[in-house]
C-alpha cells in the first residue's frame, strides 16, 4: 500500500523524491484510461471537487476538469468573475462558504502567492494548487517530469535548461525544485532582469547566455514572456528578446542530438520559440498536455482519502 | 495443529500440487470452451498475472497456437476506496487486443469474498463487451459476500474469517506453496 501522507498539494517544496516517484508511477498507470473506449473509471464516484479559478486559464482548468470527470467525481466550477468575489468577499470567506457545501477537494488558482496555503489552514478539504502567483505550479512540474521520464527513460543525470521569463514563472520555480530533487542538472537562463536572486538556492545554475544553457542539454524547456505581468519593461523589446533568447533551429543544434523541446504553454511563436522548432518532431509540447490529464488524475486519486488530515507546515 | 504458540501455519498445496491444478484447469478450459474458441487469458494483478501466464503456456502446449494474454489492475474499481484511508498502489492494465465478442478467462490466486472478481468484471465492461467471462482460481476458500462463483477451481478449502490463505509463487515470493495462517 503506497500513499501520499499530505492533506494538500501546495507545492513541489513539500514533496520528497519518493512522493514524486509515486505520483509519476500512478500517473503512468492512469494514461491507459485515455486509450480506452470508455474513458472513465468509477474511482472518485460520490466525491465532490470544486475548481476555484481566480485567474484566466484554459489549459490547466480544462485539464483538471477532464481529470476529475474521468475519475467520476462531481465537479463544480467557480470562477472569480462570476462570483461573490466580484462583490467584495474575501478569499477566506469564499472558501468557508464553499467548504460548507462539503467538497472533498478544492483546486485553486490564484494571482497571489500563498493563497492555497491560506485555504489549507481553514479548510478540511484537500487543497490542490493549480498555480499561485509567482510561487508554484506543482501539477505542471509533475507533468513535465512525467513527459521527460517517458521520453528519456530517466530524470537523474540529465541536463535540463529552463529558458525564459523565470522571474514571473511559477512553473520555473516548481520545475527547478522538482528536477533538482530528482537528480537532474538544472540550468536557468534569462536576461538578468528576469532572474530572481534566490534561484541558485533552489539548486539551479544560472546563466545569462542561452548558448551556455543549451550546450549539451537533454531537455530544453522554454517559458513564455509574460506580457501581462510586465507592468514595467524588463526587456527593451520582444525583437531584442527573440534575438538573444529565442529558441531558433540553429540554437537547438547546440543541445544534444536527441534533446527534447518543451513549453508549458501558451506559446508566443516568434518571441521565445520559433514556429518550426515548436512543431519539430523532437517537440513534446502536446505530450505535455496529454500527460497533464493523467498527472492530475494521479494527484486527485492519491489525495482523495486525505481530507481532514492536519495541514502541513508552510512551504517557502 | 492447535498449538497456541505463535502463528499457526498449514501448507495446503505444494509446488507439484499447484502445477497439477493448473494443468487440470487448462484441460477443463479447453473442454468447456472448445478447442477452436479464440479465448484470451486475463490475469488479475498481482499473483493472478503469474498464474495466468503459466496457464497460457500450458494451453499453448496443448493447442499448439499462441494464446492472447492480458493483465487487469482492479484498483480503480474497488468498492472500499471511500472507506480506506490509504490509496492502494495503482498499476497498469495492459490488454492490447479487442475484447469485444471474445471469450475471456479471468485468473486470480484466491477466491474469497468475491469483491475482487466483481471489480474485475466492472473493469472489463469498460474495455468492451466480451462474449463470455469465466473465472479460474487456484484456491476457493469459500465465505463469499457476493453472488459470484468460479468456473475453474484448483482446490476448495474450508476457512474461517480470521484465517489467511496465501498463495506464494516463485516469481513474487521465491517459494512455491499455498498456506493457511491464522492471526
Amino acid at each position: 500500500m503506497a500513499s501520499l501522507s499530505h492533506k494538500d498539494l501546495l507545492g513541489i517544496a513539500q514533496l520528497s523524491a519518493g512522493d514524486m516517484q509515486l505520483i509519476l508511477d500512478t500517473a503512468a498507470a492512469f494514461k491507459q484510461v485515455a486509450d480506452r473506449p470508455i474513458k472513465k473509471v468509477p474511482t472518485l464516484r460520490g466525491k465532490t471537487i470544486i475548481n476555484l479559478f481566480f485567474e484566466p486559464s484554459t489549459r490547466t482548468r480544462s485539464s483538471f476538469e477532464l481529470a476529475e470527470k474521468r475519475l467520476s467525481a462531481d465537479v463544480l466550477n467557480f470562477s472569480a468573475s462570476t462570483s461573490s468575489v466580484a462583490k467584495g468577499e474575501t478569499l477566506v470567506d469564499t472558501a468557508r462558504n464553499l467548504e460548507a457545501m462539503a467538497p472533498d477537494i478544492i483546486v485553486i488558482r490564484h494571482g497571489s502567492s500563498g493563497a492555497p496555503q491560506l485555504l489549507s489552514q481553514v479548510c478540511r478539504s484537500s487543497i490542490v494548487n493549480a498555480g499561485d502567483g509567482m510561487h508554484e505550479h506543482p501539477t505542471q512540474a509533475l507533468l513535465d517530469a512525467l513527459t521527460v521520464r517517458e521520453t528519456k527513460g530517466r530524470i537523474e543525470g540529465l541536463k535540463i535548461a529552463i529558458i525564459g521569463d523565470i522571474a514571473h514563472s511559477r512553473v520555473a520555480r516548481s520545475d527547478t525544485m522538482l528536477f533538482h530533487k530528482m537528480g537532474a542538472d538544472v540550468w536557468i537562463c534569462a536576461p538578468a532582469t528576469l532572474v530572481p536572486c534566490d534561484f541558485d538556492r533552489l539548486g539551479a545554475r544560472v546563466t545569462g547566455h542561452i548558448e551556455e544553457a543549451l550546450a549539451g542539454a537533454d531537455v530544453v524547456m522554454m517559458l513564455r514572456v509574460q506580457h501581462e505581468r510586465q507592468a514595467e519593461a524588463f526587456v527593451p523589446s520582444t525583437r531584442e528578446y527573440y534575438n538573444l533568447y529565442g529558441l531558433t533551429r540553429e540554437r537547438v543544434r547546440l543541445a544534444k542530438k536527441d534533446a527534447i523541446v518543451m513549453h508549458p504553454g501558451p506559446m508566443n511563436r516568434g518571441v521565445e520559440i520559433d514556429s518550426d522548432v515548436a512543431d519539430a518532431p523532437n517537440s513534446v509540447i502536446l505530450s505535455q498536455v496529454t500527460n497533464g490529464v493523467a498527472t492530475r488524475m494521479a494527484v486527485l486519486y492519491l489525495l482523495s482519502g486525505n481530507a481532514g488530515l492536519k495541514p502541513g507546515r508552510p512551504s517557502r | 495443529m492447535t498449538k497456541k504458540s505463535g502463528k499457526r501455519e498449514k501448507t495446503i498445496m505444494d509446488s507439484a500440487g499447484i502445477d497439477l491444478a493448473l494443468a487440470r484447469i487448462a484441460a477443463e478450459i479447453i473442454e468447456k470452451l472448445g478447442p477452436s474458441d479464440e479465448f484470451a487469458i486475463i490475469g488479475i494483478r498481482r499473483r493472478g498475472v503469474h498464474l495466468a501466464s503459466r496457464l497460457a503456456a500450458k494451453l499453448e502446449a496443448i493447442l499448439k497456437r499462441p494464446i492472447l494474454r492480458g493483465i487487469l489492475d482492479i484498483t480503480l474499481y474497488r468498492d472500499d476506496l471511500t472507506t480506506i484511508g490509504d490509496r492502494p498502489m495503482l498499476r497498469e492494465t495492459s490488454i492490447d487486443f479487442d475484447i469485444n465478442n471474445r471469450s475471456l478467462v479471468l485468473v486470480d490466486d484466491v477466491l474469497y469474498t468475491g469483491r475482487t472478481a466483481r471489480s474485475a468484471l466492472d473493469g472489463l465492461v469498460d474495455l468492451g463487451r466480451p462474449r463470455r467471462v469465466q473465472l479460474a482460481v487456484l484456491v476457493d476458500r469459500g465465505r463469499r459476500e457476493l453472488p459470484i462463483r468460479a468456473d475453474y477451481v484448483g482446490k476448495h478449502v474450508q476457512t474461517e474469517d480470521d484465517e489467511f490463505v496465501e498463495v506464494r509463487l516463485m516469481e513474487e515470493d521465491g517459494e512455491e506453496r499455498v498456506i493457511v495462517t491464522r492471526r
